[in-house]
């Protein structure tokens, strides 16, 4: 489902497998605890760089497990949004630069994970980000648009990204401002990039507590709806 | 510690002497009351404010020696640097930054408090330093950031790398309006800005004030808000 590696001073978050890597009460909570492992493991220079083996990246909530519970459905939906809120807090309140490596698709909350990482990569020649919301008839939660509206500066690019329905490549995510890189052809090249980020990140050896209290103010309104304090005092050990 | 000079309807300030130009209450208090005398001059509403300074650094912000020594200190140099920015951001007349040095961290907001930030390309360079040596970030610096930087991107950059942000830089990343091949070119770009503004004509009251609402956020933050105790703190043992 998920792993937690570390090599060096870098952190790698996998979502393991060939599938479409939904999210899932299950893998929910599985990333949940990854990434508070990362946390309590963390030191100066640690850097987390999330993945996807195969064709996505994530492909968003697992509908068809909602779906299958008949009239229950809805609440299995509710159930997802809630707890997917602090998978998202968790990575906007690492103590540490966070890198996704985008291997393939990455629609709806899949996209929104990525999203909250520090830089994000994706490749030039296969793979597309998907807000499906609009032409699956489902509402946006409001603290996925807080977080569109916190990474993504322009109103066009909103639009295009929230409204449009359309499902966008990597030279496009990039011109929207979206995603940081869409340089690489391959699921290797992207990795080996954020890879190679995520080691000069690491040799500033910045103090994790200060970074993520730095990252929490540069999006008070999304901490405010995630709610994560924007500027904690940061606490220390030394 | 500053002098002002009036050439034609155009104010000079300027951060004189070859030092850091740190930001110590007697500074901050020294370029508050500068700026204030400006104020009430008959032409100020058909004036244009440059800032600039002599010597390598534009200011290298806070005096964080003098904060070491005594904690309250810095609580007051926040204050006052909060009380000189909302000064600056309701003055009836607009601003220019001439950076023909290095601006970090307070420094480099109180450059970017100015309307038009033009800067040296040759050498100097905008640093928020303080993910670097572990200072912490006031919130209200960040509401300055927020509104003079678009991009998510590039705030990022500047906030959680700590990039040292050269002018050519700073004018792809929309933070600097324009780049000069030295000092003394970036501040005659300056005068010759401010001259045609003047030429324009407008009222600097009615300036000032489009320019609270535009900066309201700011505002509201420098406007003795929430922040009690320590805004300017070291975390830990410092890099410095």
């Amino acid at each position: 489902m998920c792993t937690l590696e570390k090599r060096g001073d870098l952190f790698h978050l996998t979502l393991t497998g060939d599938d479409e890597h939904r999210f899932h009460p299950d893998t929910i909570t599985s990333v949940l605890s990854l990434l508070e492992q990362a946390k309590s493991q963390s030191t100066k220079g640690s850097v987390l760089i999330t993945t996807g083996h195969g064709k996505f990246f994530s492909n968003g909530f697992d509908l068809a497990w909602a779906q299958s519970a008949g009239l229950g459905a809805i609440e299995r939906m509710h159930q997802m949004v809630k707890s997917f809120k602090p998978v998202l807090a968790a990575l906007l309140d690492l103590p540490m630069p966070t890198i996704a490596a985008l291997n393939g698709h990455a629609a709806a909350s899949g996209l929104m994970f990525a999203l909250s990482h520090d830089y994000v990569f994706m490749r030039k020649d296969r793979g597309v980000l998907y807000m499906s919301e609009v032409d699956i008839g489902l509402p946006v939660p409001d603290y996925f648009s807080a977080l569109v509206v916190a990474k993504v500066g322009s109103g066009i690019a909103r639009r295009e990204l929230l409204l449009s329905g359309k499902k966008l490549k990597g030279e496009e995510a990039v011109a929207l401002g979206i995603v940081d890189s869409a340089a690489h052809d391959s699921a290797e090249g992207v990795v080996e990039a954020t890879v190679s980020l995520g080691e000069s990140l690491a040799a500033k050896k910045w103090n994790g507590e200060v970074y993520a209290s730095i990252r929490r103010s540069l999006y008070p309104e999304l901490c405010r709806m995630l709610e994560l304090t924007a500027n904690n005092l940061a606490t220390h050990n030394h | 510690m500053c002098s002002l000079e009036k050439r034609g309807r155009l104010f000079i300030l300027k951060l004189t002497g070859d030092g850091e130009h740190r930001l110590n209450p007697t500074l901050l208090d020294s370029l508050r009351s500068t700026i204030n005398q400006i104020r009430p001059d008959p032409s100020s509403s058909q004036s244009v404010l440059i800032t600039t300074s002599d010597g390598k650094f534009f200011s290298n912000g806070y005096d964080l020696a003098l904060a070491e020594t005594n904690p309250s200190l810095s609580v007051l140099m926040d204050s006052k640097l909060r009380s000189l920015v909302a000064d600056l951001i309701s003055l009836p007349m607009p601003t220019i930054a001439a950076v023909t040095g290095h601006a970090s961290a307070a420094g480099c907001i109180l450059a970017m408090s100015h309307d038009y930030v033009l800067m040296r390309r040759d050498r100097g360079f905008l640093y928020m330093s303080e993910l670097d040596i572990e200072l912490k970030v006031p919130a209200w610096f960040m509401a300055l950031i927020r509104v003079k930087i678009g991009s998510p991107a590039a705030r990022r950059d500047v906030m959680l790398t700590a990039a040292k942000v050269t002018a050519e830089m700073g004018v792809e990343m929309g933070i600097v309006d324009s780049a000069y091949d030295s000092a003394a070119e970036t501040v005659e770009a300056a005068v010759r800005l401010g001259e045609e503004i003047i030429q324009r004509g407008g009222d600097g009251h009615v300036y000032g004030k489009m320019r609270e609402t535009l900066l309201r956020e700011v505002l509201v933050h420098t406007i003795g808000e929430d922040e009690s105790g320590s805004s300017v703190m070291r975390n830990t043992g410092s890099k410095l």
